[in-house]
């Protein structure tokens, strides 16, 4: 699925004359290089803007990972800025670190990245406290949008007692400024908890891992797979019997096991728990990627083109998390669930309702699964792409597609790879501490939050 | 050698199989060595095999060309299999894979390796084609031709009509007759009736159809091309539609006596099967199940040539003689599978099975007895399912295998739960085999 438009505007006299026109010019983004994972991390020096021991926690952190650290703003290039706003407790207080991250700008190095680290506003909080910290909300989406050349601003939210050492702070801070997060942006992560552990090896987190991948076979799930594989998981993709050609050459290619089901059939769950006990004894990560689209406007719409779309997209995954969680031993180290919403469930889209219902009905899911999955060291977690260029939204017609691959602040759509990279994350142990989070992966879209 | 004086028997851990296609259908673009490696790569994918050094892969095909001399090991280095897996091919007609069953079972039992794959494929829509004798032998001779003048006087010989192409056909070399004229003949000597045969012909549509439904196959196979399930399958048809079809063959031996149709009689395909075999230890290490074990095979040929036998009755001797070493008779069965190359070479086989005469004389064993048509073939067979040559054996152990575990787990504290399998090939030959539940 290539753009067209993205060439052109990288490349000989069309990239000047996009230039002189001022028209917008989507760039490459950084991504991950499967041969050489998180290398480098950051493309250039590190800064560190803020006081106190946070900012102390989290300078060790980056100087743990071998980057370059600076804490005055250098003369030279910077490959990303992490802006440290927990100790602030008014509004004012927040100028000089704000307007020191400003002069900077200009010389953030392309696929540069900024990353807030801030405290949640709670309900007891003084209001002057919550208004700083809410007031970083805006900062950062409004950011966000002023950067170019495939930069990213996301922010990092840590609860109350959380320390920036916490291993998803830690997790959550080297996922926003690497690669990985490459379409993430203008987004934050919440890290409620101080669970979660730190991998052996960053670049092979899910090392020992058993990850169970539902619709497998092609796009964002085949991609899914190789992502899960690429981090060390061992992988059971499912999807139905009739994409096993290209179920079986994408689980050829990641050394996992092929398994052609249904998962809309009663005994889906039970057939994947069998497999899985058999060949591996355990299932760490389950990816609930397997969906469906049947648009149609509400006033057109037939029955079966509801009705499958909810029995895929959240009746099936209702009926299988029932089975996993009541599995005994099934995961020892707890389960990590990862859905994929949509941002039409966040935002709604015409043409959409029962997918749209559908998506937000996994995102209520996924919050009301996090609590239990917590009792037993495990997360539910979902992930709400927005416009990603597969053999779907390749279905959409030309000038559409043009246009829904601008409306956000990257200019252009996003790559399957991009969804799995959030996944693989929030599958990961040193995401522990992220639970009933819905995290998107739109490059800023202008819809929704 | 009875079953439990062997050292070890070999497991069947699993199958995988290609939807069968129709001559000219979803596969008329796909080689045998396409279809084998799609089949294997299923297969790989569904037991996580990559990387897997194998004990062995045996292989084969009956309509095969010349540059896939090596086809099988070719299939090897294409997949994800270790390339250090060896492989090699055999021919026996329609027998062809029960037979690669029988050599891998074999090897596994003997204890000469530990695992491996057995496999069969054909294409009747990529079938060879030869060009004449003479053309053949001149064009060899202009080859080792080292001068202009020889070379020109050797083209200068050939004639139009050594350049006509020379198709491969069914028909047997010593007889002349095509398989389905054969058939014809054993039709009529055992008076099996035309409606005889359309109820078998229904009941393999009905049989295979209820087995997709049942999601039997979601194990079994690896849609390839685009083809999900096997396209000569008729859920739709009914004994009314069978009945109107035009008898194809028997049409020279007498007024009204025809009784073979095209649905009633296997159409040519294209597809490729395979089996995943081993110990049940090789099975237990990797967490794979042992759906049942081969307990032994016998194979059988008739001497069809000066009319002593049909030419696809072989299996009215492989199965007693079978049965008489391992000491069992037709009611220990729960499956009997019997590829139907016609429906009528079910009929005449099953019917010399129960013939006392016929059994004393030509087998010099007592009579099987009944089949009970319960047990015969109940996921479908070669009418419906198609009959690629070389895949049908394997088809079948893996099918059978896994009707058989199913069975098992059903009554797990019954006694054991066998299949029988009999495949009928060309030169009067057949090979039968004895699967035991695990």
């Amino acid at each position: 699925m290539s753009d067209a438009y993205l060439e052109l505007v990288n490349s000989g006299v069309t990239k000047t004359l996009a230039k002189k026109l001022g028209l917008p010019r989507p760039a490459h983004l950084r991504r991950t290089d499967p041969a050489a994972v998180d290398t480098p991390l950051i493309p250039g020096r590190a800064l560190v803007i803020g006081e106190g021991p946070d900012t102390d926690a989290i300078a060790r952190t980056l100087l743990g990972w071998d980057l370059d650290v600076h804490r005055n703003v250098p003369d030279s290039p910077v490959g990303a800025v992490v802006v440290v706003l927990t100790d602030l407790t008014r509004p004012e207080q927040a100028s000089q670190r704000v307007l020191a991250l400003g002069s900077v700008l200009r010389s953030l190095a392309p696929g540069g990245r900024v990353v807030t680290v801030s405290r949640a506003a709670g309900p007891d909080d003084e209001p002057a406290v919550a208004a700083v910290r809410t007031g970083v909300d805006g900062l950062l989406r409004s950011i966000a949008k002023e950067l170019r050349a495939g930069a990213t601003g996301n922010g990092i939210v840590l609860g109350d007692q959380i320390s920036p050492d916490a291993p998803s702070a830690v997790g959550a801070l080297r996922f926003l400024l690497s690669a990985r997060s490459a379409f993430v942006d203008g987004q934050f992560v919440h890290v409620n908890t101080a669970d979660g552990v730190a991998p052996a090896d960053w670049t092979r987190p899910l090392q020992g891992r058993v990850a169970v991948v539902t619709g497998a076979a092609r796009g964002i799930g085949a991609e899914i797979a190789r992502v899960l594989h690429r981090d060390g998981a061992q992988v059971l993709g499912v999807d139905v019997p009739a994409a096993g050609e290209s179920l079986a050459t994408v689980m050829n290619q990641v050394g996992g096991i092929a398994l052609q089901l249904d998962i809309t059939s009663g005994d889906a769950a039970a057939r994947i728990i069998e497999r899985a006990r058999s060949r591996y004894g355990r299932i760490d990560i389950v990816v609930h990627n397997a969906g469906i689209t049947r648009d149609k406007l509400l006033a057109n719409m037939k029955p079966d083109h509801w009705d499958s779309v909810i029995a895929v997209n959240v009746e099936a995954q209702l009926r299988m998390n029932e089975a996993f969680l009541a599995a005994d031993g099934l995961s020892p180290d707890g389960l990590r669930l990862v859905s994929l919403a949509s941002t039409s469930g966040i935002a709604g889209n015409r043409g959409q309702t029962n997918y749209g219902f559908s998506k937000a009905a996994v995102i209520g899911m996924t919050r009301a699964l996090a609590p239990r999955l917590a009792d037993g060291a495990g997360t539910a977690n979902a992930v709400a792409p927005g416009f990603i260029e597969t053999e779907m939204t390749a279905r959409i017609p030309a000038l559409t597609r043009q246009v829904a691959r601008r409306l956000n602040s990257l200019q252009q759509g996003g790559q399957p790879v991009d969804v799995a990279e959030t996944i693989a994350f929030l599958a990961s142990p040193q995401a522990g501490g992220i639970n009933g989070e819905v995290l998107r992966v739109c490059g800023q879209n202008l819809v929704g939050q | 050698m009875p079953s439990n004086s062997s050292p070890r028997r070999a497991a069947v851990i699993g199958s995988n199989r290609i939807p069968f296609g129709k001559a000219g259908g979803a596969y008329a673009n796909a080689t045998n060595l396409d279809m084998l490696g799609a089949a294997l790569s299923g297969l790989v994918a569904r037991f996580q095999l990559q990387g897997e050094r194998l004990g062995d892969v045996a292989g084969g095909a009956v309509l095969k060309h010349s540059r896939d001399f090596n086809m099988t090991r070719e299939a090897v280095l294409g997949s994800a299999l270790s390339p250090q897996t060896p492989a090699f091919d055999v021919q026996r007609a329609c027998g062809t894979s029960l037979e690669t069953v029988t050599a891998i079972a074999n090897k596994i039992a003997l204890g000469q390796i530990d695992s491996g794959i057995a496999a069969g494929v054909d294409s009747t829509s990529d079938a060879p084609i030869v060009v004449s004798d003479r053309l053949r032998r001149t064009l060899i001779k202009l080859s080792r031709a080292k001068t202009l003048p020889d070379r020109l006087k050797l083209v200068a010989s050939i004639r139009p009509g050594d350049l006509a192409p020379v198709a491969p056909d069914v028909a047997e070399p010593r007889t002349g007759l095509s398989m389905g004229e054969h058939q014809a003949l054993t039709t009529l000597k055992w008076k099996i009736t035309r409606e005889a045969q359309d109820e078998i012909a229904l009941a393999s549509h009905k049989n295979l159809a209820q087995a997709y439904e049942d999601g039997l196959f979601d194990d079994l196979i690896t849609p390839y091309r685009g083809l999900v399930r096997d396209e000569s399958l008729r859920s739709d048809t009914s004994a009314e539609k069978l009945a109107k079809l035009k008898p194809v063959f028997g049409k020279g031996l007498g007024e009204g006596v025809a009784t073979m149709t095209a649905g009633n009689s296997t159409p040519l395909s294209d597809g490729a099967a395979t089996v995943l075999l081993g110990t049940d230890e090789w099975a237990a290490e990797r967490g794979l199940p042992v759906l049942a074990h081969v307990v032994d095979a016998e194979a059988a040929a008739v001497d069809f040539v000066r009319g002593e036998e049909g030419l696809l009755m072989g299996g009215a001797y492989a199965v007693p003689r079978l049965l008489h070493r391992n000491k069992l008779v037709l009611a220990d069965f729960d499956f009997i599978e019997i590829h139907e190359a016609f429906a009528s070479t079910v009929l005449t086989t099953t019917a010399a099975w129960a013939d006392e005469k016929f059994m004393v004389s030509k087998v010099g064993l007592p009579p099987l007895g009944r089949l009970n048509p319960a047990v015969l073939n109940v996921a479908g067979s070669s009418l419906a399912a198609g009959h690629p040559f070389g895949a049908t054996g394997a088809r079948i152990v893996g099918t059978l295998a896994t009707l058989l575990s199913r069975a098992k787990q059903s009554r797990p504290d019954g006694g054991p739960v066998r299949g029988l399998i009999s495949v009928c090939a060309a030169g009067g030959q057949a090979v039968a085999m004895i699967l035991e539940a695990a």
